[in-house]
């Protein structure tokens, strides 16, 4: 919501004068190219109107081979689909992990407190591609974490190429941004909040349920949304971990505006916009009920 | 008449910092009784006890018979009215009075009856599903106290739910709870500073200060009979003067000696004097006990609040008549107005008004600090 001091809602000329930057960037840099992507998303080579891009998006087929022969799959359809899961998964292990953490976080001394959000924070300082490229020496075959195994004689695993490669690597980068709209919620909870509950008669576990959970709701849903929406179009990940075996959706846009599609690649990017903002807005509605009721 | 909570010998300290020194107190059934004391004398601290919010580091809780040291607060048959009042902002009115009914899973047609009948008796009907961040603090606070009334509990807690209201409201609400307490006949416990509210409400007032009991008693007991100069002082305004009682109803302060109505002190015994500022009558200099001068008028309204110069100590006097600064006056005090106490580690701590005006300071200060502290906590 929009505060102003003025009355009618009118701005001042220093808040004009304020808020100036913001909106010649806002303008630049996110209205604009939104624009582009729709308008190329829906013209062909000669800029005329065409919804072929679109409906390429969910008509393009392919054949893959599996162990039971090869099957006719829908190739956008299927590479969406993947994102989504490794994205949704990724998500569900950063809350679990996050959620619990934040909220003995803020049960922790405030030098400890300060000293661990400091912690979470370091790895974000680093350089995604470096931190990428660490994840690859630990995970590869001959990597690190199997050379550990390896002394404690406890066999090998082959993680680098897979899935769960492309989820740890996710994970680690996304975490803190799942921590810190948890925690920055649950610090500011009532304290008295929770001892009413109690009061009321409710034991730890309803306490939990009917009051701390609900009111964290806001905290895990921009965290949902912080990690979710980057995880889902993350494409240097997949490549690195995933040893370009599981073509996400970032980097089939990628491949097509490398390749110079840039029409098709506006579309791709256009149908992931659409779809993740209905998904937003339904967790949001499906919150806002939870908290109403 | 029934005791419902005993407190027998109950110590609590905070990082070693004593809070409650051995506390004993009987609290009985269908009783308002009131803690009352200045910032940091433990009265919260008893309260929380009580309500399972701390554990006593040493002594006894007993509840209608049973001990329930280690009891946590969900299994108390106790309610409590929290502080700025503590209502869940996701839920609405409705919803935090059905808060508890709902967790014992009580039918759907009888939470909606006693929900109903309780927001009735908090003069709320109609508020039903309104949000609680929409209602002013004087009706936050009626949600608070019908979502702890709501399941009919034996004794219900009540930790400074007034403080935040402005004076107005205050005063109704004060009328209100005592009626609430009245019609349902719950046992209430009371925390407040405000010692006015406390002798108003209250059956029982029980006086703290640094982590002990100085008093309990009645409301007139408390103030006609105070136990020590700290009680004396905090409640209502008293002169509290150096005396020796020479026998049995004889007792001499401020150069003269009195009659009064106090005996049962060894003969010679150095003891504190009372006289309350509205007991002192003025009469011409000549006809005086004590003669003094005037040095300051403050006109209340209801009366005027004057200051006499007795021979160096400053006394407090509340009239309806009219004297000037500088006049010479006599004072005559009748022997039922004066009350004597032991001496204590109080004695000479209080009841002089010659830093009126400072003191005047410090009280402001106390109350600024209560406020920050409760904001900090809901900071929290």
């Amino acid at each position: 919501m929009k505060k102003t001091n003025s009355v009618k809602g009118q701005r001042s000329l220093i808040q004009r004068i304020a808020l100036a930057p913001y909106s010649v960037w806002a303008l630049l840099f996110i209205v604009v190219p939104l624009i582009f992507i729709a308008y190329y998303a829906f013209t062909d080579l000669d800029y005329h109107f065409t919804t072929e891009n679109i409906t390429r998006f969910f008509t393009t087929t392919s054949l893959v081979a599996d162990g039971e022969g090869t099957r006719e799959v829908r190739t956008y359809v299927l590479i969406f689909l993947r994102s989504l899961k490794l994205a949704v998964i990724s998500t569900a292990i950063c809350l679990l992990m996050a959620y619990p953490f934040a909220f003995l976080l803020t049960k922790a001394k405030p030098r400890t407190q300060s000293i661990l959000i400091t912690l979470i924070m370091i790895p974000m300082w680093m350089n995604f591609l470096i931190r990428t490229y660490a994840w690859m020496t630990i995970l590869q075959d001959t990597g690190i974490l199997n050379g550990l195994l390896g002394m404690l004689h406890l066999g090998k695993v082959h993680i680098i190429g897979t899935e769960s490669a492309v989820v740890i690597g996710m994970v680690y980068d996304y975490l803190p941004y799942m921590i810190l709209p948890l925690y920055s919620i649950m610090a500011k909870m009532d304290e008295r909040l929770i001892e009413a509950a109690y009061d009321l008669g409710c034991n730890g576990a309803g306490v939990f349920r009917r009051v701390i959970w609900p009111l964290s709701l806001p905290g895990v849903l921009s965290g949902i949304e912080m990690v979710l929406i980057p995880s889902i179009s993350t494409f240097y990940i997949s490549q690195k971990l995933g040893n370009g075996k599981f073509y996400l959706i970032g980097d089939a846009i990628e491949g097509q505006y490398v390749a110079n599609n840039l029409h098709f690649a506006a579309a791709i990017a256009f149908v992931l916009m659409i779809v993740l903002l209905i998904g937003m807005a339904f967790l949001q509605r499906a919150a806002n009920k939870r908290v109403a009721a | 008449m029934k005791k419902i909570v005993e407190l027998k010998n109950v110590t609590k300290a905070f990082d070693g910092e004593v809070v409650l020194d051995h506390i004993d107190l009987d609290i009985y059934d269908n009783e308002f009784l009131t803690l009352l004391g200045p910032s940091g004398c433990g009265k919260t601290t008893t309260l929380r006890i009580i309500g399972g919010f701390e554990t006593a580091d040493e002594g006894d809780v007993i509840f209608m018979g049973e001990r329930i040291n280690d009891m946590p607060p969900h299994k108390r048959n106790v309610n409590t009215v929290f502080q700025r009042y503590a209502l869940f902002p996701h839920l609405n009115v409705f919803e935090n009075v059905a808060f508890s009914l709902r967790e014992k899973k009580v039918p759907k047609a009888e939470i909606n009856e006693r929900v109903t009948e309780m927001l009735h008796l908090v003069a709320l009907s109609g508020f039903e599903k309104r949000s609680v961040a929409s209602l002013s603090g004087g009706q936050q606070q009626r949600v608070a106290i019908a979502r702890a009334l709501v399941n009919h509990p034996k004794l219900l807690l009540l930790d400074e739910p007034l403080a935040a209201l402005d004076l107005k409201l205050r005063k109704d609400m004060q009328k209100e709870l005592k009626n609430i307490q009245k019609a349902t006949g719950i046992t209430f416990i009371f925390v407040t500073h405000d010692q006015e509210e406390a002798l108003s409400m209250s059956d029982t007032v029980v006086v703290m200060s640094e982590g002990r009991i100085q008093q309990i008693g009645t409301p007139i007991d408390i103030y006609n009979e105070p136990t020590n100069a700290f009680v004396a002082d905090f409640i209502g305004e008293s002169n509290i003067l150096d005396g020796v009682m020479l026998a049995d109803y004889k007792v001499r302060f401020a150069g003269h000696i009195f009659n009064c109505v106090d005996a049962g002190f060894e003969p010679k015994e150095p003891v504190d004097v009372v006289v309350r500022p509205e007991d002192v009558d003025i009469v011409p200099e000549e006809k005086g006990m004590l003669k003094g001068v005037v040095t300051a008028v403050t006109f209340l309204g209801v009366h005027y609040e004057i200051i006499v110069d007795i021979g160096g100590f400053k006394w407090m006097i509340q009239t309806t008549d009219f004297v000037d600064v500088n006049e010479h006056i006599g004072l005559s005090i009748d022997p039922d107005a004066i009350h004597i106490m032991k001496k204590s580690k109080y004695s000479g701590m209080f009841g002089d008004y010659s830093s009126f005006s400072d003191e005047m300071d410090e009280i402001g200060e106390i109350d600024g600090e209560e406020l920050a502290e409760a904001e900090s906590e809901t900071a929290e």
